[in-house]
């Protein structure tokens, strides 16, 4: 099915039609969305940054063990809670000291989110989060908290 | 071409700064850091005035270790990585990798996944060949398409990133289908990752502004002379060297060598079940690849347009143990990659980990002819020629 | 006054007046009609909402950057060929009239004087890509050279059929005589461009282009695989003073073009008081239209290959334009 014409037509014509097409996206309306007085708005399922909720964490380090990049860093220890019944044993939880998720590392490929048992990792479309300095890619705990806010609810499926 | 010597010249071109401009010819160093080699791609060429007399590609790098990475990670963690190879289709990596998977796991995926996945697969081969639509009429000197085409392309992004999460790299197969739930934890796991609401309504509406695009750059660009002139005759590739060398694709159908794997290779995906052309060229030159890329374009609209008349609900994935454990075996899969034809080759020991992954990239094939099909042709044509084998450098280094 | 100084005052006037202004003009006129081809904006920041300043905002970037001459140019030639190339431009603004007595000096051989002015800006490309010490400038500036070399025989020879029909060289007296000339004695003024000289206009817009190494004839330059060919090695205010050349010698041979075949400054209908008011922005709007159809062109087409390029001269203008001059000719003395 090659053509090897130019469609027919007088000889240069492709050359018109051409001009004729940029002319007319000449006057049509630029698709620029004009950051940052217009932000695009991503779609609630997009990867942007990832939110950590502490109460549901259990130091499993399921997360940390998965990471392809090994950008997650987290410490923790055990504390001894009183026994929920009198007369029971001492009870053990395990309490988070540090986690980060160093940023300039991480590859948003979805794995700790989806490996933690426990509903401890979100993802949040935010994406606005540069900084100047790499070391400042590194968000602690606190941070990681923040995100929580900003955590969209699951979209409605189709069909549903 | 490749005697000892040849090394050693590479080496002295390298050095020599002064103007050397010898009558029988000049040794002319274009890359890695180039605004038309597609990536970090360096090529030694030979010229004589204009014309090139010889030409060695010098590849690797972007060599990232994909196959030695894969002998320390885990499954899931290889189809997250796997997306990166060829970064300008994301999802069609993952499918020879995952198939791979399933094949020595002997698990059945379910009829929704499939569509799921046949859907996205054509949507990344819309956008891989957007990006070589605006980028080829670039190198050829004209500007305008690149934005006509980039700016559809993002609504097909879009839609992908609705449904994944992730433009480029979605990493949405798992093994067994596509990803079923949000989590592992007990909330998470009634999130539920199928297709979101709108998703259809929106696929139409993207479909019908490729579509019109298409007619735009058909007349921006595949009428115009000047790119006619530019290409037709420029970068010929007969069908027996196409063959030979291993093209695949695109620019082996360009040729006249009618294969694609969608319909002649082992079924991957249901497009027994989809009605849609395999376009072949007879000439064999850049215009004859420009054409297929193009036409590829509106028969995988056709194919996106009846899938989301034909997928039915079900099941997102097959029942799969928590920790994958790969059962001792081997397998090859291959499948058509909007590039040419991706294989991944297996070897499990059961375990966590596989124990040899073999990556058998389209790129790679398709950028050995170069040197054959680069002799003696003029200098602007290099550049025609090599973007028109629209290769990506992710995809030759690995 | 001294001839020679009232020479010189004028030519800066008309530079400084015209050449600057309108070159800023179709500078900013080039970027925002190609953003809006593209789907895009263009300058938007400089200077409010339309980025007006933009071109100033460049210029003013360009005029602090660090002055850059490689280790292996031949330091001389180096600094010499930008204004090598700005002389050619700028000397053919000396002939356009931009009213009937407003050209900065009416001269009997104007069209003459001005193309062979013009053809000194291949001397200065030339200069520029030897002198670089780079083989691509080298090759780029050698592709440049043989290019405008061979499109030059076009330009002129499409001059020629105009200056045939109307019988004089000068410029003015090109425009007197499209301002005199009626057709079939209907008493309609139309410019040459409608009565029997499309086909030169033709050619020499093709040619004109092919001089300002503008897409589609931009193989010298902006090279997908020669990074910017003769002038890769220029940086700062020397890469600015080619950058407005380029700009300036558009203008110019736009202005040409108009004067040639458009009828100059004359509009029918003014009589020559208007003409000496209105004048100047009647040249300058048809300039400005043509100038509109140059960026047009380069943002809708590809490059041609040199040797396309080439042959496209010898095997299809030169004889075209050889045709026409003698189809003008026999026109000329039959009626």
């Amino acid at each position: 099915m090659a053509e090897q014409t130019n469609g027919g037509g007088f000889p240069l014509k492709g050359l018109f039609t051409g001009m004729k097409v940029t002319i007319i996206e000449l006057f049509k309306k630029p698709v620029t969305v004009n950051y940052p007085k217009e932000k695009e708005i991503p779609v609630p399922r997009a990867r942007g940054v990832i939110a950590l909720d502490t109460e549901a964490c259990t130091v499993c380090m399921l997360c940390a063990r998965e990471c392809p990049d090994w950008c997650i860093y987290i410490e923790g220890h055990k504390e001894e809670q009183p026994p929920s019944k009198e007369g029971g044993r001492v009870r053990t939880r395990a309490t988070l000291d540090r986690f980060d998720i160093d940023y300039a590392l991480c590859m948003y490929c979805d794995i700790c989110v989806e490996v933690c048992p426990f509903d401890a990792l979100f993802w949040s479309p935010d994406y606005e989060y540069s900084e100047a300095k790499i070391a400042d890619m590194l968000h602690p705990i606190e941070r990681l908290t923040e995100w929580l806010d900003t955590v969209p609810d699951a979209p409605s499926l189709e069909g549903s | 071409m490749t005697d000892v010597d040849a090394r050693a010249a590479m080496h002295l071109s390298d050095a020599s700064v002064s103007v050397e401009l010898e009558t029988q010819g000049m040794t002319l160093n274009i890359g890695p850091q180039h605004p038309s080699t597609h990536g970090v791609l360096r090529l030694v060429a030979k010229v004589e005035g204009e014309r090139v007399t010889s030409v060695q590609p010098v590849i690797g790098y972007m060599h990232r270790g994909y196959e030695k990475l894969s002998e320390v990670r885990t499954y899931a963690q290889i189809t997250a990585l796997v997306n990166r190879i060829d970064w300008v289709s994301g999802f069609a990596n993952e499918i020879p990798w995952i198939r791979a998977v399933e094949k020595l796991m002997e698990i059945e995926v379910p009829e929704r996944a499939q569509w799921i996945r046949l859907i996205l697969s054509e949507m990344t081969r819309i956008s891989s060949h957007l990006l070589f639509m605006s980028s080829y009429p670039l190198e050829l000197g004209a500007a305008t398409p690149l934005m006509y085409a980039l700016r559809e392309r993002e609504y097909v992004m879009d839609l992908i990133e609705s449904v994944t999460g992730g433009r480029f790299h979605p990493n949405f197969n798992r093994v067994g289908g596509v990803k079923p739930v949000a989590g592992g934890g007990s909330t998470q796991k009634k999130v539920s990752q199928d297709l979101p609401a709108g998703f259809f309504q929106g696929t139409r509406e993207a479909m019908d502004r490729v579509d019109s695009v298409m007619d735009e750059l058909d007349e921006l660009v595949t009428g115009n002379e000047m790119i006619r002139a530019r290409t037709i005759g420029v970068g010929v590739i007969p069908p027996e060297k196409a063959i030979e060398f291993g093209l695949s694709g695109p620019n082996a159908r360009a040729s006249g060598v009618d294969f694609d794997l969608r319909r002649d290779g082992e079924p991957y995906l249901p497009y027994d079940q989809v009605d849609f052309d395999v376009i072949t060229e007879q000439t064999g030159d850049s215009f004859a690849r420009y054409l297929v890329r193009k036409e590829e374009i509106r028969q995988a609209v056709r194919i996106v347009r009846q899938a989301i008349d034909t997928i039915k609900p079900g099941p997102l994935q097959a029942k799969v143990p928590r920790v994958l454990k790969v059962p001792k075996g081997q397998a090859y899969v291959r499948t058509e990659n909007p590039k040419g034809e991706m294989g991944f080759y297996l070897i499990s020991e059961g375990g966590r980990i596989p124990y040899r992954v073999k990556i058998r990239s389209a790129s790679f094939c398709n950028l050995s002819i170069l040197p054959w099909v680069l002799e003696g042709a003029l200098v602007p044509d290099l550049v025609a020629i090599m973007g028109s084998l629209d290769f990506v450098l992710g995809d030759v280094d690995r | 006054m001294n001839f020679w100084l009232e020479l010189v005052i004028k030519t800066v006037l008309v530079l400084f007046l015209v050449v600057l202004p309108v070159a800023l003009v179709v500078i900013f006129g080039e970027l925002k009609i190609s953003a809006h081809i593209q789907s895009r904006i263009g300058p938007y920041f400089a200077g409010g909402r339309f980025g007006w300043a933009q071109p100033l905002a460049d210029g003013a970037k360009f005029i602090q950057k660090e002055d850059l001459i490689p280790a292996g140019a031949d330091s001389s030639v180096f600094r010499f060929a930008p204004y090598v190339v700005l002389m050619g431009t700028f000397a053919t603004f000396v002939v356009i009239p931009f009213g009937p007595d407003l050209a900065a000096e009416k001269l009997d051989v104007g069209i003459f004087f001005l193309l062979a002015v013009s053809s000194l800006s291949t001397l200065g490309v030339l200069m520029a890509g030897w002198s670089s010490a780079n083989k691509y400038s080298l090759i780029g500036g050698l592709r440049a050279a043989a290019q405008l070399i061979a499109y030059e025989l076009p330009l002129v020879l499409a001059a020629v059929a105009v200056v045939i029909q109307a019988g004089t060289l000068s410029l003015s007296g090109i425009v007197e005589a499209q301002a005199n000339m009626e057709i079939f004695g209907l008493g309609i003024h139309l410019p040459y461009v409608l009565t029997g000289q499309i086909l030169s206009f033709i050619i020499f817009t093709i040619a004109a282009l092919a001089e300002l190494s503008r897409i589609p004839f931009d193989m010298p330059i902006a090279e997908s695989e020669l990074t910017m060919g003769y002038l890769t090695e220029y940086s700062g205010l020397r890469f600015t003073m080619f950058f407005l050349g380029e700009y300036a010698a558009m203008i110019s041979l736009a202005a040409v073009a108009s004067t040639l075949f458009l009828g100059g400054y004359y509009l029918p209908g003014l009589d020559t008081d208007a003409l000496k008011v209105a004048g100047p922005f009647i040249l300058l709007g048809k300039t400005l239209i043509l100038c509109f159809v140059f960026i047009w062109m380069r943002w809708s087409w590809p490059r041609l290959r040199e040797d396309q390029l080439q042959s496209l001269a010898w095997k299809w203008l030169i004889p075209l334009a050889l045709a026409n001059i003698v189809v003008i000719s026999i026109f000329k003395v039959v009626l």
